[in-house]
């Protein structure tokens, strides 16, 4: 055992009670920083998980992200060109060409696309109205890629897709109107088309509004109802991988020409929002720590402070300033390694009592579960930082022990 | 007689406001097996002197040689290592690491220097014990010994790494008679049966008359008869 380790693990066993407390400071500070962190990052992966589930991969719809560039502007682009009074050609809405593009989507691997056509309609029953978002459907194609099935209190896809005068309503809906299954309402567009469809299917979400608005018909009598033939104006893409979406819906929309939106730049602004948050959790839980180095800190100084005489001994003996800083930065060592096994320790058991603890959301039936977060990373970094803050915290003391003249103590003590 | 120890116009001043000077153009030398006593009235710089020429302080100017080399030009570190190597202390005050047995406090400069293994360094440390008369207290802690026997134990511990050069601070300013007797004779032992080199401060007169040289000192600076001391 080197000389350093065998003087620092004295220093620290001759100060049982101080080492303790800068001890335990170390360990609760790694254990609340898992805690937190796990926490944290567990309800942010599980946010993130939702909004992933919940929410198309890629919406590509018959958008355009920026207005089209006339001819002359494209041919000089640096000329002084100057268009006036241009009519724009009146395009008949959707995505041209879909059935193609659909194609060409389904060919690439690991994706799930559906067409979809969304309009506005207005349904009647009994006399009373209500205006709702008429989206056509495919019904084989739309569950791969959305969790209506799931949501369906009454019914089925299949009856859908069974049944081409049908229409799958909102729970909400179905309450305002006193709809049942089987019920006849009429269908009125409003380019003055009108049919009288059957209630296949009821779905509830949660979404009141969305239970309310959204209806769904199938994708052809869509077409003919709202008077646009052979279109669909969305494809909902989902992937086996939700983290290629960036890159896919970019590379569809260069290849496409129209707007392909990722989740991710969809809740762009929630995503900053949770970096934002990860930022000032991971610096509060880091600031435990810094607190706890200055317990060492102070431990190591009153040790350096009352071993003064034996550095001036060993360093009279022929110890280098840097042997007698080694004892000291090893104590930091030694608190910081012990502190942060310890630490981990504690904290997984945190993490444990956490993950056990359920909670049950008003509203919601079941009873969840904390989502903790087991990954190995914030382990590295509490141990990382728990380790950087003693050392930081051993060095300014170990730097004063290895300047110690001996000179100035044997005068003094003589 | 080739000097082991040498001292060429050694001047020790510190600075500040009213500059103070220690030790005041010292020449001497000190031959290999000697057992030389500096003595002088307290605040002389018999201490400053030491620290000098055991390369614990470094001259303001003058040098000092050790064994024929020219330590002027060394770093702090190289010091340390002519100290480890080639010098040993024992100081009024035994200042011997209060959580180490003896043993391991003998031990510790030959750790350091890293010349013996384990095995070997401890043999070596049982015999310095043994040869003090202090080897049944190998397994104690300082605070346990007597101050004769501490000293004692200091003095094992300065031989640790077997010096060319023993140096004293009033080894024995702080023993009763009987123990200062004791560590007299031990050190006197050391340069006629060891042939080590002794230098020792020290007030005392009995210690003085068993020296080969006294070196008198006054104000810093040496006396010009050195018999008259
Ligand atoms: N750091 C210091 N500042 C000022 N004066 C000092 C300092 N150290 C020692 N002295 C003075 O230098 C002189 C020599 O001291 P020292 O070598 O310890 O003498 P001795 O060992 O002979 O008693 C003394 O007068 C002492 O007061
Ligand atoms: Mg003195």
């Amino acid at each position: 055992m080197s000389i350093a380790l065998d003087v620092a693990l004295t220093h620290l066993t001759s100060r049982k009670r101080q080492t303790f407390v800068s001890l335990t400071g170390v360990v609760l500070g790694v254990a609340f920083f898992l805690a937190v962190s796990s926490l944290m990052r567990g309800s942010e992966k599980d946010f993130i998980k939702r909004l992933v589930d919940n929410s198309p991969h890629i919406t590509v719809s018959d958008e355009y992200r920026t207005a089209a560039v006339q001819p002359a502007e494209l041919r000089w682009p640096d000329g002084a060109v100057a268009i006036a009074h241009v009519k724009p050609q009146n395009e008949t809405r959707g995505i041209r060409g879909y059935r193609d593009k659909l194609a060409y989507i389904e060919t690439l691997p690991g994706v799930r696309v559906a067409p979809f056509l969304v309009g506005s309609a207005l349904l009647t029953f009994a006399g009373r109205l209500q205006a709702v978002t008429l989206t056509g459907v495919v019904p084989a194609q739309m569950k791969g890629v959305t969790t209506i099935e799931e949501k369906m209190v009454e019914g089925s896809l299949d009856a859908l897709a069974a049944n081409p005068n049908g229409v799958i309503v909102g729970r909400a809906l179905a309450d305002r109107f006193g709809l049942r299954l089987g019920s006849t309402l009429s269908v009125v567009a409003p380019s003055g088309g009108n049919r009288q469809m059957k209630v296949v299917g009821i779905f509830r979400t949660g979404n009141a509004n969305y239970d309310l608005e959204q209806t769904y018909a199938l994708l052809k009598r869509a077409q003919s109802l709202l008077d646009r033939p052979n279109r669909a104006n969305r494809f909902i893409i989902q992937l086996d991988d939700p983290y290629g979406a960036r890159d896919l819906a970019l590379a569809l929309e260069a290849r496409l020409g129209y707007k392909a939106v990722s989740w991710v730049e969809a809740s762009e602004d929630v995503l900053s929002v949770l970096l934002i948050r990860n930022i000032i959790m991971y610096s509060v839980v880091s600031a435990i720590l810094v607190v706890a180095s200055f317990g060492i800190y102070n431990t190591i100084s009153t040790i350096v402070m009352e071993k003064t005489r034996d550095i001036a001994i060993l360093k009279s003996m022929g110890f280098h300033a840097r042997d007698v800083r080694n004892i000291f930065l090893i104590e930091g060592l030694i608190v910081g390694l012990l502190g942060s096994l310890l630490g981990l320790g504690l904290g997984v058991g945190l993490m444990r009592a956490l993950a056990a603890v359920t909670v049950k959301p008003p509203g919601v039936t079941e009873i969840v579960h904390l989502p903790i977060w087991w990954g190995p990373e914030q382990y590295a970094m509490a141990a990382a930082f728990a380790l950087g803050s003693c050392l930081a915290a051993a060095y300014l003391p170990a730097r004063k022990a290895g300047r110690v003249h001996p000179v100035d103590i044997l005068r003094g003590a003589t | 007689m080739s000097a082991v120890l040498k001292a060429e116009h050694v001047l020790r001043r510190l600075g500040g406001e009213v500059p103070v000077t220690l030790v005041d153009d010292v020449s001497l030398e000190i031959g290999r097996g000697e057992f030389v006593c500096i003595m002088g009235p307290s605040g002389s710089g018999k201490s400053s002197l030491l620290y000098l020429l055991g390369l614990l302080d470094v001259p303001s100017a003058g040098r000092i040689l050790l064994d024929g080399e020219d330590t002027s030009s060394y770093g702090e570190d190289e010091l340390a290592n002519r100290r480890l190597a080639k010098l040993g202390f024992v100081f009024q005050f035994h200042f011997l690491l209060a959580e180490f047995t003896v043993l391991e406090n003998v031990l510790l400069p030959m750790r350091r220097l890293g010349r013996l293994d384990e095995a070997a360094a401890t043999t070596r440390a049982r015999e310095l014990l043994e040869r003090l008369g202090v080897a049944d207290q190998a397994a104690k802690r300082p605070s346990q010994l007597s101050g004769g026997q501490r000293q004692r134990i200091a003095i094992a511990r300065a031989l640790a790494n077997d010096p060319l050069v023993v140096l004293a601070d009033e080894p024995t300013g702080n023993l009763d008679s009987a123990a200062a007797a004791n560590v007299r004779e031990i050190l006197h032992g050391l340069t006629h049966e060891l042939g080590k080199t002794v230098v020792a401060v020290t007030h005392d007169p009995a210690f003085a008359a068993a020296a080969d040289r006294r070196i008198g000192l006054v104000d810093g600076r040496l006396r010009t008869s050195e018999a008259a001391a």
